[in-house]
């Protein structure tokens, strides 16, 4: 045990953590949520009375009750990620529900960790796809599900199986499916708002092109010119700024999960083979899009991506995590084994 | 009459924080029973498989006799026990046994072969494996309620109300995965 909790420090320390303990990770999962909901609020409220000032033409001042009337729509959206985000997600992905009876061992292997975790048995989906994939959604342990592809649970032996669940369960146990969920539904919500605003935008200056002119006459044109530059600006950066920020806190939770995954199973061997195998799998998991991208357990449209190294990918390189699974030795602790 | 309302303050604060550590201790106590009951449901569940192993396996290797035996009767010993340390030392002896019986079953194919047979390999292993992360649960909660009752002041509430360690649910090394650690 103490061995298992060696390992973790160390392992946490790779993901540039020192003192990251495991109750400090779920800390900073249910911090980061917050922030991301009220930075979500914030976000929609500044961008949608911009974009409306904008369009309009005109009185910055006219703008403000748009503005908080968009924050309140922005509340109402977080609260339904949420309370919905999961299942959404699962909905997205083309994920079907599976009892033991049809998969009795995929079904034993996610019993066993989560007793193993300490958390209740989550619900288990089964994706209808020779991809080979697996993830994990929910708000927190007690509503969780675990999904993996058809194509990945034919492949795997019972110990690689074991090791992409613990992989899973540990997204579960750490909290990383809150944020994930919500990034996933915040994130695909401003890329829909944003793009429907550009179409609004476009349409006006074909159509209605007189429109903003004629109510702005001197100074109130400049004022318009700059509302309208800024809310540009902001609805190029919006999508930009989700997608990095996403990209940004998924890649380190892979490690962190990663460790967990062996921390439960106390096997390495099995999480680097099962990663081999998912690494030599090239086909493109098709119900995977950019807003579930950061979910699964490799990066689901490799083909694309694998061009883009680097700051784009939303998961470290497998070789790495390969790498820092082989630092692993396991070694007999002499004496009792707790 | 200050130094009495003085008194009287301390007196409902050191009762409030007594109060405090004692519903700490129960809290930890309680812990430690879950946590057995989640071993325990899984010791039942294996007692419950054995029974139909051993019929299948003898509709195939009646005269493996001894290997089923000892299978019978490490069963009988797991369900006999009565102390956290007898519990684990059977579950040891019924690892053992349940081991030397699917090596066993390599000789056999049409055992092998049998649907329900694999049904029942797999379901004991998981129940093995569910044995031992519920086992690892159960220790790391004891571990905490013990080093709660031992550290002070917690020793002199706990010895007065009664409070006893409880025992850690141990295996043999060879029985168990070993743990990962880290070399540098």
């Amino acid at each position: 045990m103490f061995g298992a909790l060696r390992l973790w420090r160390r392992m946490a320390s790779w993901a540039h953590d020192s003192d990251a303990t495991y109750h400090d990770l779920i800390a900073r999962n249910k911090r980061n949520s917050v922030l991301l909901v009220v930075g979500f609020i914030a976000f929609t409220g500044v961008l949608v009375g911009l974009l409306s000032a904008a369009l309009v033409g005109g009185e910055p001042a006219a703008a403000a009750p748009v503005g908080l009337f968009a924050m309140g729509v922005a509340g109402v959206v977080a609260v339904w990620s949420y309370y919905g985000g999961g299942p959404a997600i699962l909905r997205m992905s083309g994920a079907e529900r599976i009892a033991k009876n049809d998969d009795p061992q995929l079904y034993n292997v996610v019993e066993e960790l989560a007793i193993g975790a300490g958390v209740p048995v989550p619900p288990v989906y089964l994706i209808r796809d020779t991809a080979m994939n697996a993830f994990a959604t929910g708000r927190d342990p007690e509503h969780a599900a675990v999904a993996i592809t058809w194509g990945l649970r034919q492949k795997l032996s019972r110990d690689e199986l074991q090791a992409v669940m613990a992989h899973e369960m540990s997204h579960v146990r750490h909290f990383d499916i809150r944020l994930m969920m919500l990034l996933a539904t915040l994130v695909g919500i401003v890329a829909l708002v944003t793009d429907f605003f550009w179409r609004t935008l476009r349409f006006r200056s074909w159509s209605g092109a007189g429109g903003g002119r004629r109510d702005s006459k001197g100074g109130g044109g400049g004022m318009a010119l700059v509302l309208f530059v800024l809310a540009i600006v902001l609805s190029i950066l919006a999508p930009l700024v989700a997608r990095v920020l996403q990209l940004a806190v998924s890649r380190q939770r892979e490690y962190l999960a990663d460790a967990g995954a062996v921390e439960l199973t106390r096997n390495p061997e099995a999480m680097i083979s099962a990663l081999r195998r998912l690494d030599a799998d090239d086909e493109v998991l098709e119900a995977a899009n950019r807003a579930t991208a950061h979910l699964y357990v490799v990066q689901p449209i490799k083909k694309f991506e694998k061009r883009a190294r680097g700051l784009l990918a939303t998961h470290p390189p497998t070789e790495d995590r390969i790498r820092r699974l082989q630092q692993i030795v396991v070694t007999p602790l002499a004496g009792a084994a707790t | 009459m200050t130094a009495l309302l003085g008194l009287g303050g301390l007196l409902v604060v050191v009762g409030v924080w007594l109060i405090g550590i004692y519903n700490r201790l129960v809290r930890l106590k309680v812990r430690c029973e879950d946590a057995w009951a989640g071993i325990d449901v899984q010791l039942k569940r294996r007692y419950d498989l054995i029974p139909n192993l051993v019929e299948t396996v003898k509709g195939y290797a009646s005269h493996e006799r001894e290997t089923l035996e000892a299978v019978i009767q490490a069963r009988q010993v797991g369900i006999d026990a009565s102390s956290v340390g007898d519990q684990a030392r059977a579950e040891n002896l019924i690892t053992g046994a349940l081991g030397k019986l699917f090596a066993l079953s390599e000789a056999y194919p049409d055992l092998k072969a049998n649907t329900n047979f694999a049904q029942l390999q797999e379901e004991l292993s998981s129940t093995e494996n569910k044995i031992a992360f519920a086992r690892q649960h159960y220790n790391d909660t004891v571990r905490q309620y013990n080093t709660g009752l031992e550290t002070f002041p917690n020793n002199l509430v706990g010895g007065t109300f009664g409070f006893a360690g409880r025992e850690f649910f141990e295996v043999e090394l060879d029985a168990e995965r070993a743990a990962p650690k880290v070399e540098f």
